[in-house]
């Protein structure tokens, strides 16, 4: 009962009236921001992040936790009313949800998001207060080489796991670790590839790469085949009411595609996109009418909804108990504590206890304004989606370049911007995942210092990494997650894998 | 990455998008490859450049980045492996020219941000920009992304005090 009163000490920090305008703040831009197509919760992040820097670091991670739920929200939107999603792991509802909207549904398409977003939200975000203790006390048993083998599976799962190719997946890895490597190493003050260049000494930020790949990337690869893209706004007719019939096929996908999210977040297991993927297989194995799906089957929304925003919730755990970041929004959100010199993991929790469970209360928070916002004032979203292209970008650009030089006041980082700008478009280009390269950026170093704190307590036995029965199982894990789906392609079960790919967040 | 794109480009152009049958070797994925491997040396080459203290000599600052270049060294030979078997999946045809505009929008902002000051140099991206998505004429462009990047260094450099480069714009007006 300890975590009620702790989650109670946390809403009445969160419910204090500065604290409650800096989530209203946060998921009014997370949702305005995140509504926009072509930017998923990722990109939301990463460019709103400049906004929080000169908040104390309380206020700034409600604010934050806001975005994050706002960005989650906004892209359901955008994937009922425009048939190209705003963020990945609303893929599978834009395949029900826009033919909803077609067929004059859109405002009860919009509802069943909202509401299964806000329950999903809600029950997660309980679930998340309730599991995070007993994963923080398992962590503190946890030894370097423990830590050090959950980042390898994290690596692995994010790279190797889900997607097309296990190759590309680990290239991208690849050179995040390497973009990892960059600057002063901690313990030896040694530069490394730095080439005397003195900007690059403190190493290459997370943010900077954040926007970089998924902000200019996106727009250069858009901007490449603008010819070809489809590009009608749904308008929503109707009311945005739910009729007796919608909600009585609503409710179990909700809880349902909660309970299938959560999990999938809460372990290394990637994104939501995986979530709302297997969401949408249940709901339509489990549904009466199946031949409705894919025809605008309103399950098919409720659930993975559902799915997708519990998971968000769920990839907090890992990120909060153990600093393991498992998506690219985790990442960005593991730098944003950085930048206060805040190290998430079961220390955290010891040391600012007040700081995490007001960021958790505070989630519970946004949820309901989220709801309470977007209902009423959908009619303004979708204004901003009908922002035409040219304008959309250059001013996604603006903001970009706003924020990196916001962040770091040098020309310098505006070079990596466009330099990054161009790798992002190359990966996408060549179909190569974004995500991993974003998180090796930023558990790569963590990874290494746990390795060598390991190998330093052992005196250079590299048989420590094996010597413990949780770092076993972890590795042998990690050696599944890389040896399997290779297996699985070869077998013509790929397609599955691809269409479970974490693209994104 | 960029010059295996303008090569991917550049030959697709002449082939016509989405060719059924991709050609083999797959020459831009091969120099993915060999990007890859030169990645790949320059990580083993600075680690080796490393001083090492012999109380380091086990695990040290060297010991990651030769794991690392291990790692690209291996995805490059699987990259050059699937470039000759063709495994990279089919592209579609990129035009360049928007690409062009971007790439060189930002690259103009990076150059006369010092100068110009925030809002002139980001309009003039801006102008680029929009230019890249087909937006005509860049004066106009330039103007409202010069007056939305004013307005965004007002609240963001004087409301939330980052520091945002000032030029003659911002100077006459505060």
């Amino acid at each position: 009962m300890e975590t009620f009163a702790l989650l109670a000490q946390g809403l009445l920090v969160a419910l204090e009236p500065v604290n409650l305008l800096y989530a209203l703040v946060g998921v009014t831009l997370g949702t305005a921001v995140g509504v926009l197509p072509g930017i998923g919760p990722a990109l939301t992040v990463a460019l709103l992040l400049p906004v929080t820097y000169k908040l104390d670091p309380g206020g700034s991670l409600i604010m934050f936790a806001g975005i994050y739920y706002g960005g989650m929200y906004g892209g359901s939107t955008t994937s009922i009313l425009l048939n190209t999603p705003g963020e990945s792991a609303s893929i599978i509802t834009a395949v029900e949800g826009n033919k909803m909207a077609r067929a004059g549904r859109g405002g009860p398409a919009l509802a069943t998001a909202a509401i299964g977003s806000f329950v999903a939200g809600l029950l997660a975000t309980l679930a998340l207060a309730l599991v995070a203790p007993w994963v923080v006390r398992f962590a503190l048993s946890l030894g370097p080489a423990d830590y050090f083998a959950l980042m390898v599976l994290a690596f692995t799962t994010v790279s190797a796991a889900f997607g097309s190719s296990t190759l590309r997946g680990l290239t991208s890895l690849a050179i995040g670790l390497a973009l990892g490597l960059v600057g002063i190493d901690l313990q030896t003050g040694q530069a490394r590839l730095s080439f005397g260049v003195p900007w690059l000494l403190d190493g290459i930020e997370v943010t900077t790469l954040a926007v970089a790949l998924f902000a200019v990337g996106e727009t250069l690869t858009v901007a490449s085949r603008q010819s070809r893209l489809p590009d009608r706004v749904e308008a929503v007719k109707g009311s945005v009411a739910m009729t007796r019939e919608d909600w009585r096929r609503s409710w179990k996908p909700w809880l349902r595609g909660t309970a299938i999210g959560f999990p999938i977040g809460a372990m290394p297991a990637g994104g939501a996109d995986v979530a709302s993927f297997l969401s949408y297989s249940t709901e339509k194995l489990l549904a009466k009418r199946p031949e409705e799906f894919g025809h605008g089957a309103i399950e098919g929304v409720a659930g993975p909804e559902a799915a997708n925003n519990a998971s968000a919730a769920g990839t907090l755990v890992p990120l909060l108990t153990l600093g393991l970041p498992t998506t690219a929004t985790a990442a960005i959100m593991l730098a944003g504590f950085q930048q206060y010199g805040l190290r998430p993991g079961p220390l955290l929790f010891a040391s600012n206890p007040e700081l995490v469970w007001g960021l958790i209360a505070s989630l519970l928070v946004a949820n309901l304004m989220l709801l309470v916002l977007n209902l009423p004032l959908i009619g303004l979203w979708v204004k901003l989606l009908t922002i035409p292209r040219p304008w959309l970008y250059a001013g996604i650009l603006l903001f970009a370049t706003l924020g990196t030089i916001g962040a770091n006041p040098s020309v310098f980082e505006l070079g990596l911007l466009l330099a990054f700008g161009l790798l992002g478009y190359g990966l996408r280009r060549f179909d190569y995942p974004i995500a991993p390269v974003v998180v090796g950026l930023i558990l790569g170093p963590l990874a290494e210092q746990e390795l060598r704190r390991a190998l330093g307590i052992a005196q250079g036995d590299p048989t420590i990494l094996v010597s413990s029965p949780a770092a076993i199982v972890l590795l042998a894990l990690a050696a599944i997650a890389l040896v399997v789906p290779p297996l699985l392609r070869l077998r013509g079960r790929g397609r599955l894998l691809t269409r479970l790919a974490t693209h994104e967040d | 990455m960029t010059a295996a794109d303008e090569d991917a480009a550049g030959s697709r152009a002449g082939a016509g998008p989405d060719s059924a049958t991709p050609r083999r070797p797959d020459w831009s994925a091969m120099a993915i490859a060999v990007i890859l491997l030169g990645i790949a040396a320059l990580v083993a080459w600075d680690a080796w450049t490393l001083k090492l203290s012999p109380t380091y000599a086990r695990v040290g600052p060297a010991t990651a980045p030769y794991v690392v270049a291990a790692l690209l060294a291996a995805l490059a030979v699987g990259t050059a492996v699937m470039a000759v078997r063709g495994g990279f999946p089919a592209r579609e045809h990129a035009e360049v020219s928007p690409i062009l505009w971007i790439a060189g929008g930002l690259a103009v902002q990076m150059l006369v941000l010092g100068t110009a000051g925030f809002s002139i140099a980001t309009g003039l991206m801006f102008a680029a920009a929009a230019r890249g998505f087909g937006q005509r004429p860049l004066w106009l462009s330039f103007l409202i992304g010069t007056g939305i990047a004013f307005v965004a260094w007002v609240v963001f450099a004087m409301g939330l005090r980052l520091s945002l480069p000032a030029g003659p714009l911002e100077r006459l007006l505060f």
